[in-house]
């Protein structure tokens, strides 16, 4: 793994927020078909660094860079069309569409289709089929025509992760997907990661707190704190670094 | 077929279906069923004022972006029509290059307009078109030797539009078959094609889009797509069709000027329109434009009977006294987005079974 080039790299990437450096000098590099946990504790950085990877915000200094090309100055949709997919800490969705419309908007996405003026957006079944499928995977299917608004907070997130199966991308980062959901529906979302990961091609960067899902999944743990990356390496060895335990104390590990 | 005309966004309410069909059968049949030269004013007006509220909803309504220049791109119709008319005389081709030409500029300056204040806030994209739209309506009362100024433009329209020409000698169903008639059929049969074709468009891949950027532009763009390029066409779309039914008044007024298509007032007419119809719904905007137009012109009239029949009773016949009506109009849309926050549309289909 470590002879392959990585897809995703990131180089001394820093970000100021006045005179707050919210992500500090983070350079790591993440191999194709990895997961790698991102841990730290609240304020850590860890959602600003992931919007530094898919555009949400630009680095003041230090460059992001996705199969060798050099993203850092790129857009948001750039990134997304490059391969780079996000799934949002907080719930972030078109609330006024049904379920079945969200997932739909982002086939259409991919298939290119969004400057079609003139058919009727309905007459392509195969984004709807789509739509369907994903849906079907994370156990949405018979709520896709209920308004997004009016879902309940669980399903909201499923199809937070929804929207990110759809889109498909090379590189899917995920933020505490599993926050805020019911004991019953968290296995499913670890499912799906699960068979993600399966898939060798794609790369996940997983922000999560809950140390025995990244037991169970991680490939590799990163720590952030204070903006900083701290440790680097081995679950079973990361978790055992003091660090980390000084991190997670004061804040119940199974907290989201 | 229907269903494919409609592009698949059917109205979904019975009620709703009735008034569309109410509307539809009385503004196609206008002049046999209301004769009189102002019920056939007023239905063209209705015709007209249809395609640019609908034209309007698919900026605030379907991708959540207030314009104040609206009525800008609605006089540049207008104008290119009228000076084409008025320069190249009144044929066919006058008509055609003059509207052209109107839609073309207006979409060059929705483009301008567009790319240089989408990008930013949304409130300063309402604030530019304020703007942009107050200084081109000085600019027109300006440029006099070209526009008219104040006195707007006074022109002939191809001869076979107007009431001089007969079609045929004889009354049928007693009204005259002469070319104001035909200038009305223009009017509805294009004001019911641009209607259409807008209607295609908001149910098209991209009329999705714009409702997806309208909901959460940000994450339309973490899902790929480029949010200003959808508001910029969306703007370019809004301002052609906007023009387009600037053309048609012109030719059916036979008369441009900034009164009837640059004012402020109109502006601020269309905005309670969308409203009263339900934004977001193009169907909203038939029954928007219909009613708010019908009170508009016979409101007044109304209140006159009133004010005449309680004359005894003071406070009363003051209230009611025809000056007043904008003061109704203004009780009117106040009870209407009170009762009904999403438009007529809105609350008819949320009523269905
Ligand atoms: N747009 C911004 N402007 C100013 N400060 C910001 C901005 N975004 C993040 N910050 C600050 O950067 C720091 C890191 O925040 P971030 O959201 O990345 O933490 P996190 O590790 O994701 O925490 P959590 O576990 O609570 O999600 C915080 O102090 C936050 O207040
Ligand atoms: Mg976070």
């Amino acid at each position: 793994m470590a002879e392959e080039h990585p897809i995703l790299v990131t180089s001394d990437l820093t970000i100021r927020f006045g005179g707050h450096v919210a992500v500090d000098q983070v350079s790591c590099s993440f191999d194709r078909g990895t997961l790698t946990a991102i841990v730290g504790p609240n304020g850590a950085g860890k959602t600003t660094y992931f919007n530094l990877i898919s555009g949400q915000l630009h680095a003041s200094s230090g460059r992001v860079t996705l199969n060798g090309e050099d993203i850092t100055r790129m857009s948001v949709p750039e990134r997304t069309d490059r391969g780079i997919g996000r799934a949002f800490q907080l719930t972030n969705l078109f609330p006024t569409l049904s379920v079945r419309e969200n997932v739909r908007l982002v086939a259409q996405s991919r298939a290119r289709k969004g400057f079609d003026l003139f058919s009727i957006a309905e007459s392509h079944v195969e984004l709807l089929e789509r739509a369907d499928h994903v849906l079907a995977e994370v156990r949405l299917i018979d709520q896709a025509d209920q308004i997004v608004s009016a879902l309940p907070h669980g399903d909201q997130r499923k199809l937070e992760v929804a929207l990110l199966i759809a889109l498909g991308p090379q590189v899917l980062m995920f933020d505490e997907p599993t926050a805020g959901m019911s004991v019953d529906e968290v296995p499913v979302i670890l499912e799906l990661i699960q068979k993600l990961k399966a898939d060798m091609d794609r790369t996940i960067l997983l922000v999560e707190h809950k140390m025995d899902v990244i037991r169970s999944l991680a490939d590799r743990i990163i720590v952030l704190h204070n903006g900083e990356l701290v440790a680097d390496g081995d679950p079973a060895e990361v978790i055992a670094l003091p660090v980390v335990q000084e991190a997670y104390l004061g804040k119940a590990p199974e907290a989201a | 077929m229907l269903t494919k005309l409609l592009s698949g966004d059917t109205p979904r309410s019975g009620l709703l279906t009735l008034l569309l069909l109410i509307v539809l059968i009385s503004l196609a049949f206008a002049p046999f069923l209301f004769p009189g030269t102002k019920s056939l004013e007023t239905a063209a007006r209705i015709c007209i004022f249809i395609v640019l509220v609908a034209s309007y909803d698919l900026l605030l309504g379907y991708s959540g972006i207030v314009s104040f220049a609206h009525t800008m791109f609605f006089g540049i119709g207008a104008y290119g029509t009228a000076l084409a008319l008025s320069t190249t005389g009144p044929s066919y081709w006058s008509l055609i290059w003059g509207t052209a030409t109107g839609a073309v500029v207006a979409a060059v300056f929705a483009l301008a307009i567009g790319l240089f204040s989408l990008r930013v806030k949304a409130i300063f994209f309402a604030m530019v078109t304020l703007a942009v739209a107050s200084a081109f309506a000085v600019l027109v009362s300006q440029m006099s030797w070209l526009t008219g100024g104040e006195d707007g433009l006074n022109y002939r329209i191809p001869r076979e539009l107007t009431p001089a020409f007969k079609l045929v000698d004889e009354k049928i169903l007693g009204v005259r078959i002469n070319g104001k008639l035909l200038a009305y059929y223009l009017v509805f049969f294009a004001s019911a094609a641009l209607f259409l074709l807008m209607l295609r468009i908001v149910n098209s891949p991209f009329g999705r889009t714009l409702k997806a950027v309208r909901d959460n532009a940000f994450r339309a763009e973490a899902i790929g797509y480029r949010v200003v390029w959808y508001r910029t066409t969306a703007t370019v779309l809004s301002a052609i069709m906007a023009a387009l039914a600037g053309s048609l008044l012109a030719v059916w007024l036979r008369y441009t000027g900034p009164a009837t298509t640059l004012s402020m007032e109109i502006m601020i007419d269309i905005l309670l329109m969308v409203v009263i119809g339900g934004m977001g719904t193009l169907y909203g905007a038939v029954l928007g434009a219909t009613l708010f137009i019908l009170a508009q012109t016979y409101l007044q009239n109304l209140m006159g009977v009133a004010a005449e029949v309680t004359s005894a009773v003071p406070v009363v016949s003051t209230l009611v006294a025809p000056e007043r009506w904008l003061l109704w109009l203004g009780v009117l849309f106040i009870l209407s987005v009170y009762f009904f926050p999403s438009g007529i549309v809105g609350r008819l289909r949320a009523g269905r079974a």
